[in-house]
């Protein structure tokens, strides 16, 4: 059966994953060591230690993402999570820079390494470097690549390739995109937040909601239409004599009906997104995804999406995997 | 719109009707109670809220008629008001009360009620998001806590809470389903 990677911001949502049959779940310490640095969310080493136990006990993984990027001089922090990690018996870590993987691969050797969609390694080359360096196990990756290119990648590597099939998208080749850096100052790689909540500002206005990100306004949402997050890359902006969502729309990825297609191009995890949403929210999803990976191990017809509602825009797209590029 | 699709349950108005008279002050020392008690018996509420416990809260359920001022770190320390005299804070979060309770609950995801536009966030994103994780995460039953502290009378409430529920449709309890894979 192919592997369901899980989220969880914090240990209920663990416990919620798990419990809805996550075979692994991945989380993060509460700081800027992961791409998911949100107010409330994540773990101490404390909380990390009790819920690897109780995945453990149940038969569950536990993956601690590490995937922004040091900053210079201040590397320790990174250091002591990758400590933490391997104390508190971490199944592996997810890492995407380059300088973290030679720290982990020299003083955690025991410790399993998998490479962050953060890192955008998109070719057999830069995931066999990385393979054959840092002794990295899996890639993890990046969402701009066809069922066709995840299966070339495959013949030419020899490490597991992990995908995400639900959750929010991020556009761009990951740990790549300034847009964030640009608006607010404040970017996935560096400080584990794009679009940041520090400065998002939401007011209901007479032609509906609109939302502020810094010093731009990323959308106007009429009444009764479904919000979307204020993310940069989604939103609705004045180009010249055009208006519209200039990079992408504000939908999010549900690659359900793919999972057959990607376990035959040799995947051999799915992902899904989500830290920053509710253990309500994680135990739906695992639910039903856990249902379609053991539909499709069985060789049954997958159940039918019925989680639209629960996405971004309320409407799912197979993202680049089925590439319809404009 | 809840997880299974369905629209969000609304207060019946007579509940609304009934409620309207309640004393605001003797509302809000009820509620500043019921909240210490709830923090203390969840330390890691507070704990998780970290630094975002200075940032107050307007939690307006659209549907009854007042609307709360959330100290978290005074205590924490509850207000009621009626909506247009509310004061000031430095976030509001409004929608019908079972989105709020139902989120509170473990029953519907705070992300999916503002995409269905059910709940609306203004001012400071931040202290309604660190506040809407800390609560996701301390699981409480708000039901459940009420009859804890009930003492002797707490088997008529259990009853009685049953029957609202049954009857309104709000999400009174916690949702406790199991996945069956674990
Ligand atoms: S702006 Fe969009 S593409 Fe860029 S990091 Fe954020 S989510 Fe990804």
């Amino acid at each position: 059966m192919m592997e369901l990677v899980c989220p969880a911001g914090t240990p209920a949502s663990l416990r919620a994953a798990v419990d809805a049959g996550a075979h692994a779940v991945y989380c993060g310490f509460n700081d800027e060591t992961n791409a998911r640095n949100f107010p409330g969310l994540n773990f101490s080493p404390e909380e990390l230690a009790e819920g690897i136990a109780y995945a453990h006990d149940r038969g569950a993984k536990v993956l601690v993402a590490l995937n922004t990027f040091p900053r210079a001089g201040g590397e320790v922090l990174w250091h002591r999570a990758l400590a933490n990690a391997e104390s508190a018996g971490a199944d592996a870590v997810i890492l995407a820079d380059l300088g973290l993987l030679d720290y982990a691969a020299t003083h955690h050797p025991n410790l399993r390494r998998h490479l962050s969609v953060q890192a955008a390694a998109a070719n057999p080359d830069a995931i066999n470097f990385y393979a054959a360096t840092f002794g990295v196990r899996r890639v993890v990756l990046p969402r701009v690549l066809t069922v066709d290119e995840i299966r070339a990648i495959n013949r030419e590597i020899d490490v597991e390739t992990e995908v995400f099939v639900f959750g929010g998208l991020c556009v761009m080749a990951e740990g790549r995109c300034s847009l964030s850096s640009y608006a607010t100052g404040r970017s996935p790689n560096m400080n584990g937040v794009c679009s940041p909540a520090s400065h998002v500002v939401y007011s209901e206005e007479t032609d509906g909601l609109r939302a502020r990100l810094g010093d731009f306004t990323i959308h106007r949402t009429p009444k009764g239409q479904p919000a979307p997050y204020p993310t940069l890359c989604k939103g609705c902006f004045t180009s010249g004599e055009q208006t519209g969502h200039v990079f992408e729309d504000p939908v999010s990825l549900d690659a359900t009906q793919l999972i057959p297609a990607l376990a035959k191009a040799g995947v051999t995890a799915l992902k899904i997104e989500g830290r920053q949403r509710s253990r309500a929210y994680v135990a739906e999803v695992v639910r039903s995804f856990r249902a379609a990976v053991e539909a499709q191990a069985a060789g049954l017809p997958l159940p039918q999406g019925a989680l639209a509602r629960l996405a971004e825009g309320q409407a799912g797209t197979t993202g680049a995997y089925a590439k319809t590029w404009r | 719109m809840t997880l299974d699709g369905t629209e969000l349950p609304r207060c019946p108005r007579a509940i609304a009707l009934a409620m309207r008279p309640l004393p605001l002050p003797v509302l809000g020392v009820a509620l500043t109670q019921f909240a210490r008690r709830v923090t203390d018996s969840h330390p890691g509420l507070l704990r998780r809220l970290g630094p975002y416990a200075q940032r107050t809260v307007l939690i307006d359920p659209t549907d009854l008629p007042f609307a709360f001022w959330l100290d978290p770190e005074a205590g924490p320390r509850i207000s009621a008001h009626r909506r247009h005299r509310a004061p000031a804070a430095d976030a509001r979060i409004a929608g019908p009360v079972a989105a709020l309770i139902g989120m509170l609950h473990g029953r519907f995801d705070g992300d999916a009620l503002f995409f269905s536009r059910d709940l609306t966030i203004e001012g400071d994103t931040e202290a309604v998001l660190a506040l809407r994780n800390a609560l996701d995460d301390a699981e409480l039953d708000l039901s459940e806590e009420l009859i804890r502290l009930s003492g002797p009378a707490g088997a008529l409430l259990r009853r009685l809470l049953a029957g609202v529920e049954r009857v309104s449709g709000l999400p009174l309890h916690r949702d406790d389903r199991n996945g069956g894979f674990a």
